[in-house]
């Protein structure tokens, strides 16, 4: 029996390697301490009934921020230790194997499990109050999207103890993702961990959607909609067209593994190149899925830290909405070498270069905001400019990319990994860093210390340029992406070196922001005001953190930056907006539908990674079952009486 | 120590990474330093974008400096501050229409260039053009020289001033096949071929790798180019015409199971050995996953390794029964069909 067990457990987890023994250690000890801390202080019940059965849009967006930063350091883990088997030649810090499931456990985890739900936790913080709503459209939709990503993800990262990680890239083109070219699990883990969290994606984009379309406070019409709503509305519309393609295309690589079907492979007439045009068609425009909402992060940042008016409104709505649109034109550049003749590739090529235009646009406005007003470089400010030559350098080797008979060149080699690295971490994370600067007071009720965030914000940036610049040259020297290792004298060693100092230096920086939030969770700076950066839309408006319901009476808007507008008009002496009578606030009530289906979900897809349908069919029964008890459940909302509501305001500004 | 003596002494250790970076870079990076007509070509175009693209840039970067600094928040800041004004035909008619001419000048660039770059179009030259037929494997590169009647592993010798028709497919993972110094890349990929046409203009060794990650050995991908002259290209055939190994059938299948491989030459060729990989062999081996296979756990990958070629990671050398690498090592002619 004891035999029978350790034969199991030798073959079920990872083993022969040092590293992964640690992180076994670590995940034991890690698990421990939650459970005992959760045990000791008795929160499990406030767990489960504050967290994990929410459907607070709020609480929603601070989960996702929360496990967006856990997996932030999971994937930057993973670039440091790849930077530290490229610091010098022929190291034996990773083996190949090992080298290959870290790179593709990186992008997978910083593209689909990091920059998605931080972008996702911000919409759920900023959105609904922005737009004056009590919560997104859909509550428990929303609560249901997260448990999705959430148990996509754990499956996903599981892997890399249990089983064994997908090491086929990050998109994992067949036929190398076939069965003949990844015999092992990791393969499947990564099919399931994708579409798990991918049908999550989907929800929350159709749920935004139906959000900024419909439950906008009276007065809002579309030309006075905050530009971080109109990035939100550009990026779903973008999620509803492009993640379907990538269900069916990992669906199809599904049944080519487990049914031996051949939508993939030479045998039986199918076609690698079909899987790369499809998921490609999905994984171009996810990266402006990703970009919209950090360049309407910036939008509302550089207007409130300028204390000016946004410039260009309708340019930069009419750019974002082009871009989003175009994106779809795009994916075959990615693959321009496949050789498939002139006019392709002009095509293409065309389409690519063209977002160009849109883009260079907005960063115009973002400077005429900034032009003839008042900065202030508060945390946020600084991640927003440091934006702008991060990507301006970053937008022009990605034109120079867009280049077919150039990129010839580049394609495939380092100079693709900086331009990369330069637009989705100059474009996307600086952004996302920053709103999470600038709402954090609006989430928690105080704001982060500013020195520390400094701090970061100077390490983060120089330790970016000295890792990433240098993989221009190196790729212009031919070094090729995805090489676990390189020889002496292929002249590689210095640019590799120097760019591990700087990857190392990121890492510092994202140290110090760790310091900065246990710091500033221990000596907190209370925001009383509800307005900590004298913002300008609607969020502004209500005391911090946000009350349960948001808003206590709905808010009436008359102009674009409804609140500067209001606080200007009490400035000047005239009377504030009356407020309507109070009213019981219809909300939704708490549901445990959303976890139980989720963990449903995350059975399936083990149970389908190791072919154990003992497991799976009661999973996909469970999914079921819950379905039919949340459509037959009639009770689902509750009314906040007046007298309460006016504890909570009373409590809420007599902290003022 | 204040923030700002760190700060500026970080400043100081960027700036100094940024200078060894400039000193290590302008060391004639392989792109940037072609030997061939098409990648001298390539190397003009990218010159010609950068410039169009630092048009943009330099204005942008000094833009922003100056605003960010102009119009701070001081109290003795004499800046205008107009926060109500928020719109400039004018103003965005010029940020709109410089990308757009921008943009309009480069896409008639790329358009030209991309029909005149087109890897299949043959290149204009007195020589006639040698023709070599690459296939990707798991992890090596075969070269075949159907008109010599020789094939190498790992290694090729190419006449210099002469056009190079590379016939590419592979038999594996798709790759892609790049020698940075004589032009750009293409991919390899199973079930179809593709053509390159390159030139070498000097003579000398070329670094050539595969581009696109295939598994475990893709690192090991590497191979040299070598251009030699005329007369030397002839002797070198000559050479491996009486080395005296010859690449069979079942050489070829043996050679095409993964695992790397040392410098090889083949004084000989089956037939229409191409063609055959093209339409028969490749990725044949593939698929033949079905509800009854399952995938297996990387410790079970790791123990069958063990098992059957020792700890050591499994290597091809010449000649000698293939090692099965670790990734299925079915038996090729089961599956040739």
């Amino acid at each position: 029996m004891l035999d029978k067990i350790k034969e199991f457990a030798s073959w079920f987890f990872v083993t022969g390697d040092p590293l992964i023994y640690g992180a076994d250690i670590a995940i034991a000890l890690t698990t421990a301490a939650i459970i005992f801390v959760l045990t000791y202080f008795k929160k499990w019940k406030w767990l489960w009934r504050e967290w994990l059965t929410t459907v607070d849009h709020k609480r929603v967006g601070i989960m996702y921020i929360i496990a967006s930063l856990l997996m932030l350091f999971r994937g930057g883990v993973d670039a440091l230790l790849m930077r530290t088997q490229l610091a010098f030649p022929d190291m034996q810090f990773l083996s190949p194997e090992h080298y290959n499931q870290v790179f593709t456990t990186h992008g997978v985890i910083m593209i689909l499990f990091m920059a998605m739900p931080l972008m996702f936790g911000l919409f759920n913080i900023a959105v609904p109050l922005q737009i004056g709503a009590r919560d997104v459209a859909f509550p428990f939709l929303n609560s249901l999207s997260f448990w999705l990503f959430f148990m996509g993800a754990m499956l996903f990262n599981m892997s890399f103890v249990i089983g064994g990680s997908a090491d086929a890239g990050w998109l994992s083109y067949p036929p190398l993702s076939e069965m003949t070219g990844s015999p092992g699990v990791g393969q499947d883990f990564y099919i399931w961990g994708i579409q798990i969290s991918g049908i999550g994606s989907l929800m929350t984009g159709i749920n935004f959607i139906v959000t900024i379309v419909k439950m906008r406070a009276p007065g809002m019409t579309w030309s006075k909609i905050p530009m971080f709503t109109w990035s939100v509305l550009s990026s779903c519309i973008t999620i509803i067209i492009a993640f379907p393609v990538l269900t069916v295309t990992l669906a199809l690589l599904f049944l080519d593994r487990y049914l031996g079907a051949h939508f993939f492979t030479m045998d039986g007439g199918g076609n690698a190149m079909m899987y790369v045009n499809l998921i490609w068609m999905w994984g171009h425009p996810e990266v402006y899925i990703v970009v919209l909402p950090a360049f309407g992060i910036y939008s509302e940042i550089v207007s409130t830290f300028s204390k000016k008016r946004l410039f260009g409104y309708g340019s930069m709505v009419f750019a974002m909405m082009s871009i989003s649109l175009m994106s779809y034109f795009t994916w075959l550049h990615h693959f321009f070498t496949m050789g498939s003749g002139a006019n392709v590739n002009t095509f293409f090529a065309i389409t690519t270069m063209i977002i160009a235009i849109p883009t260079g646009v907005k960063i115009f406005n973002w400077l005429f905001t900034m032009y003839r007003g008042r900065l202030t470089f508060s945390t946020p400010m600084l991640w927003s400019i440091a934006f702008i030559p991060c990507f301006v350098v970053g937008g022009m080797t990605g034109v120079m990319l867009s280049v077919a008979p150039a990129d010839f060149q580049f394609h495939n080699s380092y100079f693709l990994i900086a331009h990369f690295h330069q637009v989705l971490i100059g474009g996307v994370a600086f952004g996302y860093f920053a709103g999470l600067y600038y709402w954090w007071p609006k989430m928690f009720g105080f704001k982060l210390n500013e020195t520390l965030g400094k701090w970061a914000f100077w390490i983060w940036n120089i330790g970016f340029y000295v890792c990433f610049m240098p993989q221009y040259f190196v790729g212009l020297d031919g070094m090729t992406r995805r090489v676990s290792t390189y020889s002496w004298d292929t002249g590689w060693w210095g640019l590799n070196f120097t760019s591990t100092i700087g990857g190392f230096l990121m890492g510092i920086g994202f140290l110090f922001q760790v310091w900065q939030i246990a710091h500033s969770i221990k000596f907190m700076e209370k925001d009383t005001t509800g307005d900590p950066w004298n913002g300008r839309t609607l969020e502004w408006s209500i005391p911090s953190p946000a009350p349960l319901y948001n808003f206590a009476t709905t808010p009436q808007v008359t102009e674009r930056d409804d609140w500067w507008e209001e606080k200007e008009r009490i400035a000047a002496g005239k009377a504030p907006k009356p407020q309507p009578v109070l009213e019981p606030i219809h909300m939704p009530k708490n549901s445990a539908i959303p976890f139980i289906q989720s963990v449903c979900w995350f059975a399936v897809g083990f149970g389908l990674v190791f072919h154990w349908l003992w497991i799976a069919i009661p999973g996909l029964l469970g999914v079921g079952i819950t379905m039919l008890a949340h459509s037959f459940n009639y009770d689902t909302d509750y009314y906040i009486p007046v007298d309460e509501i006016i504890r909570t305001e009373e409590a809420a500004r007599r902290s003022v | 120590m204040t923030i700002a003596k760190i700060m500026q002494r970080l400043t100081a250790f960027g700036m100094l990474a940024g200078i060894s970076l400039l000193a290590s870079g302008c060391e004639s990076m392989v792109v940037l330093d072609p030997k061939g007509p098409i990648g001298a070509q390539q190397r003009d175009l990218i010159y010609f974008t950068m410039l169009l693209c630092l048009i943009v840039l330099v204005p942008v970067l000094l833009l922003t400096a100056w605003i960010v600094w102009r119009f701070r928040d001081k109290k003795d800041n004499k800046a205008p501050y107009q926060p109500k004004w928020a719109h400039s035909t004018k103003l965005e008619l010029v940020w709109w229409g410089i990308p757009i001419i921008i943009i309009l000048v480069l896409a008639v660039t790329t358009a030209r260039y991309t029909h005149a770059l087109d890897p299949a179009k043959p290149i204009q030259s007195s020589a006639k053009p040698v023709t070599i037929q690459v296939t990707s494997l798991d992890w090596k590169w075969l070269f075949q020289y159907p008109d010599q009647g020789i094939a190498t592993v790992n290694y090729l010798v190419i006449p210099e001033d002469t056009p190079i028709r590379f016939e590419l497919t592979s038999d594996g993972p798709m790759n892609s096949f790049w020698i940075p110094q004589l032009g750009g890349m293409i991919y390899t990929m199973s079930g179809m071929s593709t053509t390159l046409y390159l030139q070498a203009d000097e003579q000398g060794e070329y670094m050539g790798s595969g581009a696109n990650f295939t598994g475990r050995d893709f690192a090991k991908m590497g191979f040299t180019a070598k251009a030699v002259a005329q007369g030397d290209f002839e002797k070198w055939v000559k050479e491996a015409k009486t080395s005296g190994k010859q690449l069979t059938e079942e050489g070829y299948l043996k050679l095409a199971l993964p695992g790397t491989s040392e410098q090889m030459t083949y004084a000989s060729i089956p037939d229409g050995l191409f063609k055959r990989i093209v339409h028969e062999y490749s990725m044949s081996r593939g698929a033949l996953a079905g509800i009854g296979q399952k995938a297996k756990t990387l410790s079970e990958q790791h123990a069958k390794e063990d098992g059957e070629t020792g700890s050591a990671p499994a290597e091809l050398p010449p000649k000698t029964a293939p090692s099965s690498g670790g990734h299925s090592g079915h038996n090729m002619k089961e599956m040739n069909h």
